[in-house]
């Protein structure tokens, strides 16, 4: 079975910090980055720490946080 | 969204009207979430589920789902379901629209199509105010909160919204909020699969009108609905709700009833 991980969409961010605050394993951090949309996205920092739970997923209200097949491409 | 990649939820959600029109961190995105993902879960088929709205904020959501949907007028998202579902029994009726739209202009609406147990859903998005036209008070602002309306305070007492519903004839009649997910989804499940008059109020924090006036961060906002709940298996009128304090959250009625539409079909073979 392929290897899952979280993905950000990054367009559909618009940096409420809901995931960073609430994932229960601190797999996110607040970025430097700005989007063109004026967005802080987070940053996905412990992504080894990251149990497919799925939490934040659920509480992102934007539909950006999704589990996807990881391709081994980083 | 423009990317070619697959979203879980894309067979679900209009993904070209995406990103949606709401604020950061406004608990709507939340709500539409478990409600396209309770669809989901019970394999409905998309093309047997009617959306309906009214007017606000909470509106919008009929406009981002794949099922049929209509967006009716302001307070008037009850008569259209209640067209939908009495013509239309072998659809399922889903109303998700505002506090204000159901309980201020539409409030009539809600407690006449709760007494005849008319078959449909209505997922109900209480923010506490108007959103969508600048955060002024209604009928469930708490008692002394502040709002362009109400620059000293709310003097006027709000409703408790699931003592409401059940005293008016509700078959299942529910409350939680958007940070309980999987509650919400699992109640939403609930509803969906329901004969009858069923209600969910959400919780659901407006980031940018209430949040900003009353001094709360979108992430205060959703701590608040961590610390300040409490689930209980009590009578709705027990349900207790004050933001500040305690809000009690659970699932609070679930009995069957004749529904509106099973009594005009039976009284539709008799007349015959
Ligand atoms: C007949 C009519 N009266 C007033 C309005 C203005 N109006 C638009 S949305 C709204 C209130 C929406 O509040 P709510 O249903 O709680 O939705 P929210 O924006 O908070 O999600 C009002 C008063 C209108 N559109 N039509
Ligand atoms: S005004 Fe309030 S209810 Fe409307 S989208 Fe913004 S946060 Fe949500
Ligand atoms: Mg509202």
């Amino acid at each position: 079975m392929a290897k899952q991980r979280i993905k950000l969409i990054k367009q559909l961010c618009k940096g409420c910090g809901y995931c960073i605050e609430f994932c229960p394993n601190n797999v996110f951090e607040k970025s430097e980055e700005i989007t063109e949309r004026g967005v802080t996205p987070p940053r996905i920092k412990n992504p080894d720490k990251c149990t497919l739970c799925g939490l934040c997923t659920r509480l992102c209200p934007d539909f950006a946080l999704i589990i996807e097949e990881d391709e081994g491409d980083g | 969204m423009t990317e070619e990649m697959k979203h879980p939820l894309s067979d679900y959600l209009r993904m070209d009207r995406l990103p949606h029109i709401w604020c950061a961190g406004c608990g709507l995105g939340i709500i539409l979430h478990s409600y396209v993902e309770a669809i989901q879960e019970l394999s409905m088929d998309l093309d047997k589920i009617v959306t309906v709205s009214g007017i606000g904020c909470a509106g919008r959501a009929s406009g981002y789902v794949n099922t049929d949907a209509f967006h009716t007028t302001h307070g008037r998202a009850l008569p259209f379901a209640t067209g939908i579902s009495i013509s239309r029994p072998d659809l399922k009726t889903v109303v998700i629209s505002g506090d204000g739209d159901l309980f201020a202009i539409g409030g009539n609406h809600l407690i006449h199509a709760a007494r005849r147990n008319v078959d449909m859903l209505v997922i109900c998005s209480n923010n506490f105010n108007y959103g969508m036209t600048g955060a002024q008070y209604g009928p469930t602002t708490p008692l002394n909160t502040r709002t362009p309306t109400s620059p000293y305070g709310s003097i006027e007492n709000p409703f408790n919204l699931v003592a409401l519903v059940a005293s008016s004839g509700a078959t299942m009649v529910s409350r939680w909020t958007v940070y309980h997910v999987y509650h919400l989804k699992n109640a939403i499940k609930k509803g969906l699969q329901k004969k009858g008059f069923s209600f969910i109020e959400v919780i659901s924090p407006c980031t940018t009108g209430f949040g900003r006036l009353n001094k709360q961060t979108p992430i205060e906002m959703m701590r608040q609905l961590r610390d300040n709940t409490k689930i209980m298996k009590v009578h709705p009128m027990e349900a207790t709700i004050d933001p500040s304090t305690e809000i009690i959250i659970g699932d609070f009625v679930d009995v069957r009833k004749p529904t509106y539409g099973e009594i005009l079909r039976e009284l539709e073979a008799k007349a015959r």
